[in-house]
């Protein structure tokens, strides 16, 4: 699945032993793949290779990230691995969605390369929709976080610290019986099953996920991007950190065109 | 979410995943349903038929690969059309190969004898340098499919020293710019190149933030 990109660092740069792998999942809202531009774009981080895969539907451009001309002819395509040795990061970024029946497969093959690559740990970004929220969900804090057993017992108690709210369970049958709660995350494309793989294969995974709609979610993205900016410090936290994340190039024009002169 | 008229639709996500689509857990889905599914698949699968050999019948995959340094592909009416015209012609070309597939938006055949209007999709090779091949493709290859597609005409080459030219169209509506594409003049020509291509190219590079889709893209 993984492809490693020919650089002059050779494999030693490809040794994700301990790293802890920063992905999206496709959902409401691209939320989790806008804050993973913003994190690759702001640390200027390193493509390393991409997933061969048949999962996604295909599309390829040129570099999103591009700063200058003589950076901005890269191909880009939709599964592409970026890292940043020194933070001890690697970072999947997804740019199209999954292909009918495919994102069960495509679940089960990152799960399998996480294990194999021997990635510390994974830090799923993802989204669910604001209008599924019940009475108590509409107050306070919109962010929530979600973590396997395995990690529990490492940083469950930093989330108290940081006083985190954990994704409340739904009742499974509403209304009739109240006391069978399920996760449920309407929206999160693959997180809930990522999430529920990983429990059961004992990988250490941590969801953190915004509740909103489809819209500009520019906002909701940065919301989410310092949202994991308080766990993992990516970069310094100082009071307006919205304006030190780095907004990509690939983000121009994402409402549509200039507008004609003749239309007034 | 509530509409202008007050009802409560779900909307689409961009997410592109349904909720439905959990329910095709192990669990809920009957042996009824996994045939269907499985009737399905094998009605989307790719055929790729093969008559490399002069004389030869059709193969679905010749027993070596054969050798292929210049491959040109065009997506699409309007590029297959600028091949039947400018470059295409019985002298010069042989057909070699056909894909037969099917989806909901078109058929085709492993007929090689079409009219210009049909869906097909037929390989050509250069009689005077027949590693000189020339893919028409003018149905539209669904999103499941293009893989395959790939594997299976990819995966008869030797694709050592391969140059790979892949012509497509796109709507100038689709293209992002920051003028407004009434006032462009087109058509215009854009090129994505991979890093091992040094040579010249015709016309200017995409730019961000557009990209291509579908067969091209895959």
């Amino acid at each position: 699945m993984f492809v490693p990109c020919d650089r002059g660092g050779g494999s030693a740069s490809l040794d994700f032993k301990g790293f802890t792998l920063l992905m999206p999942a496709v959902s409401v809202g691209n939320v989790g793949q806008l804050a993973i531009d913003l994190v690759i774009s702001t640390l200027n981080m390193t493509k390393v290779g991409y997933f061969y895969t048949d999962c996604l539907v295909p599309m390829v451009g040129n570099n999103p990230y591009a700063t200058a001309e003589d950076n901005s002819v890269e191909l880009s395509i939709n599964a592409e691995v970026y890292s940043l040795p020194s933070k001890k990061l690697v970072v999947l970024q997804i740019r199209s969605p999954f292909i009918k029946n495919k994102y069960r497969p495509f679940c089960e093959t990152l799960l399998s390369w996480v294990k194999s690559s021997k990635c510390a740990r994974v830090v799923v970004l993802s989204s669910s929709h604001a209008y599924q929220r019940d009475d108590e969900q509409l107050l306070g804090t919109p962010l929530r976080y979600l973590l396997t057993p395995d990690l529990e017992k490492a940083v469950g108690g930093l989330m108290q610290e940081l006083n985190w709210k954990e994704m409340e369970k739904v009742a499974a049958y509403p209304g009739i019986n109240d006391t069978e709660k399920v996760l449920n995350i309407p929206g999160g494309g693959i997180t809930k099953l990522l999430f529920t793989e990983s429990c059961l294969k004992g990988i250490q995974m941590a969801v953190l996920l915004k509740f909103c709609s489809e819209g500009d979610n520019i906002p909701d993205a940065f919301a989410l991007v310092n949202y994991l900016n308080e766990w993992v410090h990516l970069i310094k936290s100082e009071v307006n950190t919205s304006s030190q994340w780095k907004i990509p190039s690939s983000w121009r024009l994402l409402f549509g065109n200039g507008l004609p002169p003749a239309l007034f | 979410m509530a509409t202008f008229f007050g009802e409560v639709v779900v909307a689409p996500s961009r997410a592109g995943v349904d909720d439905e689509e959990s329910a095709e857990e192990a669990g809920e889905e009957t042996p009824e349903d996994r045939e269907i599914r499985r009737e399905l698949e094998k009605k989307r699968e790719i055929d790729v038929l093969w008559t490399l050999k002069s004389g030869a019948s059709t193969e679905s995959c010749p027993a070596e690969q054969f050798a292929c340094s210049k491959f040109i592909v065009a997506i699409g009416h309007n590029a297959a059309a600028f091949l039947s015209s400018f470059i295409l012609d019985s002298v010069c070309w042989e057909v070699v190969g056909v894909v037969k597939l099917w989806n909901e938006w078109c058929r085709t055949s492993n007929t090689t004898n079409v009219l210009p209007t049909d869906s097909f999709c037929l390989f050509y090779r250069l009689i005077s340098d027949p590693t000189v091949l020339l893919c028409q493709c003018s149905c539209y290859v669904a999103e499941d499919q293009q893989f395959q597609w790939l594997e299976k005409v990819f995966g008869c080459m030797r694709k050592k020293s391969l140059q790979v030219t892949i012509l497509s169209t796109c709507p100038v509506a689709d293209y992002k710019t920051q003028e407004s594409t009434l006032t462009l003049p087109s058509p215009f020509l854009k090129a994505l190149k991979t890093k091992e291509f040094k040579e010249q190219i015709c016309c200017p590079l995409l730019e961000q933030p557009n990209i291509v889709r579908d067969l091209p893209a895959a």
